[in-house]
């Protein structure tokens, strides 16, 4: 019951302190909505079910990798996360009480771009379930790999620095703009090793009905790739924040 | 009864030797100081005593519990206010102080109750509203006291308490660890002010270059400080050739001018006032005022810290 407690109450405080402010929210907004406008001037006579897939995974990928690098990064600055440290909790219950926050944040800004297309598209395909559960896995392994960079950071902008470093690159290998059978064969490899690519062909099953892999395999490996994320996030937190 | 047991305590960051080989322990009920200049291991060692860093060697036992191996258990019972303020600006402080109680798994009823007596008890009762951020330096500190003693700990470990805080909010910090030790709490407090280790420390160790240099209590300290008598005299009259002449006249004193206006008088054996008084006269030299020096902490640091640290580490102890 104690460690609910304080999960609750840290969960809380990040979505009070962080995730519920103006500039996170309009973020959560623009940001969709800039990148579906970018794809319908490029690509006019694209529908806005093409899109859908991708701009979901787009939204989760940022909204959690940025927030969550960010926030743990300025509060080891400001040295308020010492206060976390030295709460009488288990260090795995403070690392998912920091991720809870930024995979519901993830996941919020991911249905936001559904919000909108429910006015231009037929919806009524979609696999729902499927769709869900590609989003919290995509929530997942973005936030952990945001929690992989906050250990490694010092600072604000270095975070924002290597999240931008792995973002990129993964949004152009994932087959987000590119499908990936389109892609040069020395670039496939690495795209495979990507789990925004599983996330990604999840989605497109579900909202569009075609993928490259299995639903189930799509999962299967994204969970793989959680678990992996996991273990390397609480190895690097035992070795960098308890000196 | 003991209730810290520090023992061949050593901490290394690469190759520099933050804290060598250090051990000590406290008495429950006790306020114990930890003094030194900045950089001398003390943060370091609070650090490794509170579960933020490890021991590179030793061992560190708090309430029977084996501080290294079991730190969440040790972290239940203690407190901990560091040397920064690091509660959350945008909460107000009875929204800090709330979060802070959940993080011990106190229930919201509690919590409320218990941050609300602490407000008050601290003089923030008005504040309680107001964000954190708003607060001036030594409202942030009071409040990040409030924080650490919000869970009732046995023990509350405070990292340079009333630095950078003015000096009405360090006087009120001090009666607060006073009214503290004397609701039965154990307080190791680590600090470069040496008037506040003596006004506020049952036991003082001095720490330098990540050495125990002197441990004690603060009678035991002074006892052994300075030997021989000290008489300063505030004096009217041209000083010049004075020192000399007194120490010819008075061989068992020795003489020390430091200002226009005052004789510093050091001799083993008490010092006999009216002869000075009466020399002094003669030469055209009025005594207005005449008083015993007593040795302080710093007299202590000093001697002690003579071969072990240089000027200006020393002065880096106020």
């Amino acid at each position: 019951m104690e460690t609910a407690i304080a999960f609750w109450n840290i969960l809380k405080k990040d979505i009070h302190n962080y995730y519920l402010k103006p500039p996170n929210i309009s973020w959560g907004i623009i940001f969709p909505l800039s990148w579906t406008l970018m794809q319908l001037i490029r690509s006019p006579d694209m529908e806005i079910i093409e899109l859908l897939p991708g701009l979901m995974a787009m939204s989760v990928l940022f909204g959690t990798t940025s927030m969550l690098a960010v926030t743990i990064t300025f509060e080891k600055r400001a040295q308020s996360f010492d206060r976390l440290l030295l709460a009488p909790i288990s260090l795995s219950t403070l690392v998912f009480a920091k991720l809870s926050g930024a995979i519901i944040f993830g996941m919020v800004n991911a249905f936001v771009p559904v919000a909108f297309a429910r006015f231009f598209a037929d919806l009524r395909g979609t696999n729902w379930p499927i769709a869900i559960i590609a989003v919290l896995l995509i929530a997942v392994t973005s936030a952990l790999l945001g929690l992989l960079i906050a250990v490694s950071a010092k600072e604000v902008f270095e975070a924002q620095t290597f999240s931008n470093f792995f973002r990129f690159p993964m949004l152009f290998l994932c087959g987000l703009f590119v499908p990936i059978e389109n892609l040069p064969s020395f670039v496939k490899p690495i795209s495979f090793c990507l789990p925004l690519t599983y996330g990604t062909d999840a989605l497109n099953r579900a909202i569009r009905g075609s993928s490259v892999f299995d639903p189930l395999f799509n999962v299967f490996i994204m969970v793989v790739f959680g678990a992996l994320l996991f273990y390397l996030c609480q190895r690097n937190i035992k070795k960098n924040w308890i000196l | 009864m003991e209730i810290v047991s520090v023992t061949n305590l050593k901490k290394k960051y690469g190759d520099f030797l933050a804290v060598d080989d250090i051990s000590f322990s406290i008495k429950e009920g006790e306020v114990f100081g930890f003094l030194g200049p900045n950089g001398a291991g003390k943060t370091s060692t609070i650090n490794m005593m509170i579960g933020l860093s490890r021991p590179t060697s030793g061992q560190i036992i708090i309430d029977g519990i084996n501080a290294v191996k079991d730190v969440k258990k040790v972290q239940r019972i203690i407190g901990v206010v560091p040397d920064e303020n690091n509660l959350y600006g945008e909460m107000d402080g009875f929204e800090n102080l709330c979060f802070c109680a959940a993080l011990y798994g106190m229930r919201k009823a509690e919590r409320e109750k218990r941050a609300k007596e602490l407000l008050e008890q601290f003089n923030l009762t008005n504040a309680g509203k107001r964000p954190f951020r708003a607060y001036s330096k030594g409202m942030k500190r009071k409040l990040t006291i409030a924080a650490g003693i919000v869970h009732d700990p046995k023990i509350l470990f405070l990292d340079e308490p009333t630095t950078g805080i003015d000096v009405e909010s360090a006087r009120q910090i001090r009666e607060l660890i006073l009214t503290l030790k004397d609701q039965g709490k154990t307080i190791f407090i680590t600090t470069h002010y040496i008037e506040e280790a003596q006004r506020v420390c049952d036991r003082i160790a001095f720490i330098v270059k990540g050495r125990i240099v002197k441990i004690g209590t603060v009678r035991e300290l002074l006892e052994n400080a300075v030997s021989g008598h000290k008489l300063k005299l505030k004096v009217a009259g041209s000083l010049n050739g004075v020192k000399d002449e007194l120490e010819n006249h008075f061989q068992t004193l020795q003489v020390q001018i430091p200002d226009d206006n005052s004789i510093l008088i050091t001799s083993k054996e008490r010092v006999a006032l009216s002869p000075i008084v009466q020399w002094l006269d003669a030469k055209g030299i009025s005594v207005y005022e005449a008083g015993e020096i007593k040795p302080t902490l710093e007299d202590v640091f000093i001697k002690i810290t003579g071969n072990s640290c240089t000027k200006s580490e020393r002065e880096k102890v106020i």
